[in-house]
């Protein structure tokens, strides 16, 4: 059996404990993951959406949306592009893709892509 | 033309067995399953069911007269074998609507798992489903909440959630038992729970509990930037102390209750839910007693049957069994039974249990919680049978990792992550379960530490109430 280990989490270090989506738990997706989650959006038949937030106000519901929806988008190139824009357009904030399933009327999933500087 | 009346014993086949009918669009519908005394005839036994579950008595009674039975009375419509077993069968019963209170899943049951159950003739008696008219689920409250509502109040998108039932199940005191649920919070999981039996015992009164938890809470959210909740157990000795629990969840900001359904009961729960609905609150529940009514395959009450009337009666989260885990639950029939929790129409399908179509309409859904027994490496076929709209909740499977709660809450964090992207990614995640965990332990040694905990720990007894197939 292992020693003991400390759980590494604290209100001070926020670039270690603050967590953000599915996704979060695990090392930053590589970009081949990226690109197959988006598939995954796209083949479910929902509605890619980009939003981003400073990292200081993203407990809101309401972070900033990068233009509209994508609707009817399947392009995962398109859909890439448009995220990378939004970074680059904010390139301290939190980045998050949405997929959104306008049958159940919600999100069908959520993960931050470009994570800014947590606090 | 008016009847005469005619006082004494008729056989019960000659007023409710109606083979010819064709059942209603408002009928509510039953499937029991009969085991008769030797020697009394099926349809005789079938229409004592239906006769007993309605309108009927042992004898003719002048005030029979005094109304149009024919409109009420319930009506034996259909006799099947049981697959593999010649001891009993199923028989097909319609109600008229208007027998039942609107909104009541007390009043129906009453009916239909009343007097009956005890009645001479038979020998056991199962009730294996109810199909509710649309007409009638619309009486109905339902789930305060409903599936969307709960991920948009905690912003909860793309994968199953994360819960943890608290141990010791009993003796800890409000402050050790916040800490516990703190720990488990931060690392990394959206719900902990109280067990079912914690109500308010002397060793800590339900006050203080909810004090400690939601102090857990609050610094587990702001910790980790997550919304998070404990379903606090306001299951009480009586409904007026049950609401007083309850509001004062509510007035600490809880976003969760709880309540136990089956022993807390229908009338109760129903009151619950519908206070919840009113209050913005989301209400988990859970199913003590239910082995009792529904495991002997020959007597009680399938737990489909239960499911039905729990999303009537109204709660957003029901345990459902988790097929890999330490507790009985058939895969087929336990797929049956998610699915009546979740979709808005199931088609009838035997090979899941599923005696009848059932039209929820625009009812919300209520999400399975799978408990019991399970871990870090039972989470490739859980998120497989379970899919994204559930809630898999580990207890020793969390509480026991060896580096404590946080820890154990992280393992099995990581391992839903994981799962979720391989599966997404295309990958089948119980052919490549292991690979999928070994890969990512490689970055959590938490992950790591509880593969090495658990790996020999399986649960392979037989289940005792398996769907009826021929097995001969």
């Amino acid at each position: 059996m292992s020693e003991v280990q400390d759980y590494n989490s604290s209100l001070s270090d926020a670039a270690q404990s603050r967590k953000y989506e599915t996704f979060s738990y695990l090392p930053k997706l590589s970009d081949e993951s990226i690109r197959a989650q988006i598939q995954y959006i796209v083949d479910k038949g929902w509605n890619p959406g980009i939003e981003h937030t400073e990292p200081e106000n993203a407990i809101s519901n309401y972070w900033y949306m990068w233009k509209l929806p994508m609707f009817g988008e399947t392009n995962v190139d398109t859909i890439l592009a448009e995220v990378d824009a939004c970074h680059k357009a904010h390139p301290d904030n939190h980045v998050r893709l949405l997929g959104f399933d306008n049958f159940a009327q919600s999100a069908g999933t959520a993960m931050v892509i470009y994570r800014g500087t947590s606090v | 033309m008016a009847k005469k009346y005619d006082a004494g014993v008729k056989e019960y086949r000659e007023t409710y067995w109606m083979p010819d009918y064709t059942p209603k669009d408002t009928d509510l519908l039953a499937c029991f399953k009969i085991t008769p005394q030797e020697g009394v005839p099926r349809e005789e036994v079938a229409a004592a069911v239906a006769a007993e579950s309605s309108t009927g008595t042992w004898t003719t009674v002048w005030t029979d007269l005094l109304t149009d039975l024919d409109y009420y009375k319930g009506r034996a419509y259909a006799i099947e074998d049981v697959p593999g077993d010649d001891t009993c069968f199923y028989a097909f019963v319609a109600y008229p609507i208007d027998l039942f209170e609107e909104g009541s899943v007390v009043n129906v049951l009453t009916s239909l798992v009343g007097n009956v159950f005890g009645f001479k003739a038979l020998r056991a008696l199962r009730l294996e489903d109810i199909r509710f008219p649309i007409a009638y689920v619309l009486t109905c409250n339902g789930p305060p909440q409903g599936i969307q509502v709960e991920r948009d109040i905690l912003n909860k998108y793309g994968r199953p959630l994360l819960g943890c039932t608290i141990k010791p199940k009993l003796g800890l005191s409000a402050k050790n038992y916040g800490r516990a649920c703190y720990e488990g919070l931060r690392g990394g999981l959206d719900f902990t729970k109280d067990d079912e039996n914690v109500n308010s015992q002397p060793f800590m009164r339900w006050r203080h509990r909810f004090d400690f938890v939601m102090e857990a809470i609050h610094k587990a959210e702001a910790e980790t930037g997550e919304r998070k909740g404990h379903y606090l157990n306001v299951t009480a000795p009586t409904a007026d102390e049950m609401m007083r629990r309850a509001e004062y969840a509510k007035e600490i900001g809880a976003p969760i209750i709880m309540h136990d359904y089956l022993t807390g009961g229908l009338s109760a729960n129903t009151q619950l839910a519908q206070w919840c609905q009113n209050n913005g609150m989301l209400l988990h529940i859970h199913r003590a007693m239910h082995a009792v009514l529904d495991r002997n395959p020959h007597h009680g009450i399938h737990f489909r049957v239960l499911t039905k009337v729990l999303r009537l009666s109204g709660g957003d989260h029901l345990h459902s069994g988790t097929v890999v885990g330490k507790l009985e639950g058939d895969r087929d029939a336990t797929l049956g039974w998610i699915d009546t929790m979740r979709d808005s129409y199931i088609k009838e399908d035997r090979s899941r249990g599923l005696f009848f179509d059932q039209d929820w309409g625009s009812m919300p859904g209520v999400i399975p919680v799978a408990s019991g027994g399970i871990h870090v490496w039972h989470m490739p076929a859980l998120v497989s049978i379970f899919g994204d709209d559930s809630c898999l909740q580990f207890g020793g499977g969390t509480l026991g990792h060896p580096w404590g709660n946080a820890a154990g809450a992280a393992a099995n964090r990581v391992a839903v992550e994981c799962c979720v992207e391989a599966r997404n990614q295309g990958r089948e995640l119980e052919k490549e379960g292991k690979d999928i965990l070994t890969a990512a332990a490689k970055h959590s040694p938490e992950l790591s530490a509880a593969m090495d905990t658990w790996k020999e720990i399986k649960f392979e007894f037989d289940t005792v109430d398996k769907i009826d197939v021929a097995h001969k």
